[in-house]
């Protein structure tokens, strides 16, 4: 049977080879993990529970349970002073990743172009082709990872719809200061580009506070922010995301959803809800566990002489391998088949990020020091 | 709470350089602030968390929670009392506490018999001790936060993700 064209042409082979060498081998310490080591907290699994134990096994509002809408509603008005409705600016989504491909979905005609800075999260451009759009890539790696008005301009034209921003950015780790995304968001409402925020890892930001991009000046009506339990509360296989936009947009969305999702489940909103009621200080210890071990990786890799800047959010680490002369996929393969080490090769994350792997530190101290002695020993070897 | 006794806290064998670069500290300097908590007395002592249930030299050890009723004293309160029962070494830990009694008396011993005749001969008779109700340990679930159960090292993580 012949195969939709654009599906075809998706996802890098490669890459695919490589994760399946991984998956297929034994006692490997993997540090190319993109979910939390942690266990959801047992408040919220003890919720979930609860709520299969009281029956609630049905479906729910296309939109989400209102329980969990109207606390989303109160979460982003305390941490941002943001006011979105929970009757007509609220979806809960399976995931974040729902919640992308829905906004693409419902936003572009053929031809329409979505700028999406790399590296990224590698969802994005196939989804914009998925959903007939043009994904027009920013390469960022001349200027630290980082996207800005300058970049930006570059690749405005009349068919450019949206632009996709991640922070903190998987997989740089990178993220932005309130001046700096001021600065991004003129641009946006000068040209009328719609901004698809996706901010999964906020809650994981160590250096700064983090700023919700419709909390800036004007942003609010131009922006869709995405949002998710998986990462902060380590609720990855929950499959809870959340969008917040403009009304017109989240029906747009809501009609998608409600004919290929219908809803999240509802065990899963229920423990979402909880997590917003009393998983707070739950977050702030598994951050404080991140925010140490970046701080050992980031230095322990330097003194390997595997250059990387300090991330500041999220669990990643991006070190450039330049130094060894290997591609990063040779890098990464080696490093697996003779120290059983696995890391993400940085071209899984756009062609410009040749010569960088990801590492996540989202694994035990323990785990990380062996992995380290590990690529020491590795690096000897080659040299 | 400073970061390093949370660390330690958690982990007492944490090295003084994997602190240092965990809180991007200098190695001297966490040094000397450990030092400083030592020589507080903000830390006390480093030592192994042991589950006992799974160490098989039959030398097995009972514990009893102990409710005490005392007799304040005028001007020492409980203190002096307290002092007095937490001297012995069979008591592991000692608390003063609010409610219907006034000590909880935490006491180790080989045997049953060690324990009660721990309380009948020494706690029991002591002067302004009004009562006591033993209540002797079935099992342990979890202890200073620990849960006493061997963790099975499967991983329920997919290897490798985005």
């Amino acid at each position: 049977m012949e195969i939709s064209k654009v599906v075809e042409k998706m996802q890098p082979s490669g890459i695919r080879a490589f994760f399946d060498l991984v998956l297929g081998m034994k006692d490997v310490i993997s540090l190319g993990v993109g979910e939390p080591d942690f266990v959801t907290p047992w408040q919220i699994r003890e919720a979930g529970i609860y709520s299969l134990e009281q029956g609630f096994t049905s479906y729910t509002s296309n939109k989400g349970l209102y329980k969990l809408r109207l606390g989303l509603h109160r979460y982003l008005k305390n941490k941002f002073g943001l006011d979105y409705c929970p009757d007509e600016e609220i979806l809960i989504t399976v995931g974040v990743s729902e919640g992308i491909d829905l906004v693409l979905r419902a936003l572009i005609n053929p031809g329409d172009k979505v700028l999406v800075p790399v590296p990224s999260y590698v969802s994005y451009g196939p989804v914009t082709e998925l959903a007939g759009g043009v994904p027009v890539y920013i390469d960022t790696s001349k200027d630290g990872f980082k996207v800005t008005p300058e970049l930006i301009k570059k690749y405005i034209d009349k068919k450019v719809k949206a632009i996709v921003l991640n922070y903190p950015t998987n997989p740089t780790g990178i993220s932005y200061r309130r001046q700096e995304l001021e600065a991004i968001n003129k641009i946006l409402l000068k040209h009328k580009i719609l901004c698809i925020s996706d901010e999964v890892y906020g809650d994981l930001t160590y250096d700064f506070g983090h700023t919700a991009f419709p909390s800036l000046p004007g942003a609010k009506k131009n922006t869709v922010y995405f949002n998710g339990f998986s990462k902060s509360f380590a609720m990855t296989g929950w499959r809870v995301g959340y969008v917040c936009g403009p009304k017109e947009i989240i029906a747009a969305m809501t009609k998608i959803h409600q004919y290929t999702i219908m809803c999240v489940p509802i065990t899963s909103q229920m423990a979402a809800a909880e997590a917003l009621a009393s998983g707070k200080r739950s977050v702030e210890q598994m951050k404080r566990e991140y925010d140490r071990r970046r701080q050992l990786m980031t230095t322990e890799l330097n003194s390997l002489g595997l250059k990387c800047f300090r991330p500041q959010g999220a669990f990643y680490i991006f070190p450039s391998i330049k130094c060894t002369g290997l591609s990063s996929m040779d890098f990464s393969r080696k490093l697996l088949e003779e120290e059983k080490v696995a890391v993400v090769p940085g071209t899984a994350f756009g062609a410009c990020c040749e010569g960088y792997i990801r590492i996540s530190y989202a694994s035990s101290l323990e785990n990380l020091k062996e992995a380290l002695s590990r690529i020491r020993r590795f690096l000897e070897k080659i040299r | 709470m400073d970061e390093i006794l949370e660390i330690l806290e958690k982990d007492g064998r944490a090295s003084v350089e994997d602190i240092a670069k965990m809180i991007r500290k200098k190695p001297d300097e966490v040094k000397k602030l450990i030092r400083k908590y030592e020589k507080e007395g903000a830390i006390l002592k480093y030592k192994a968390v042991i589950n006992k249930d799974l160490i098989k030299d039959n030398e097995s050890e009972v514990r009893a929670l102990i409710e005490v009723n005392i007799v304040p004293q005028k001007d020492l309160g409980f203190d002096k009392i307290a002092e007095r029962i937490y001297s012995f070494p069979e008591v592991t830990s000692c608390y003063l506490i609010s409610g219907t009694y006034d000590l909880l008396v935490v006491v180790e011993g080989k045997n049953l018999h060690t324990v009660s005749n721990f309380v009948a001969e020494k706690l029991s008779c002591m002067e302004h001790v009004r009562g006591t109700a033993t209540h002797f340990l079935l099992k342990k679930y979890k202890e200073d936060g620990v849960i006493l159960k061997h963790k099975s090292d499967e991983n329920k993580r997919i290897a490798i993700s985005y």
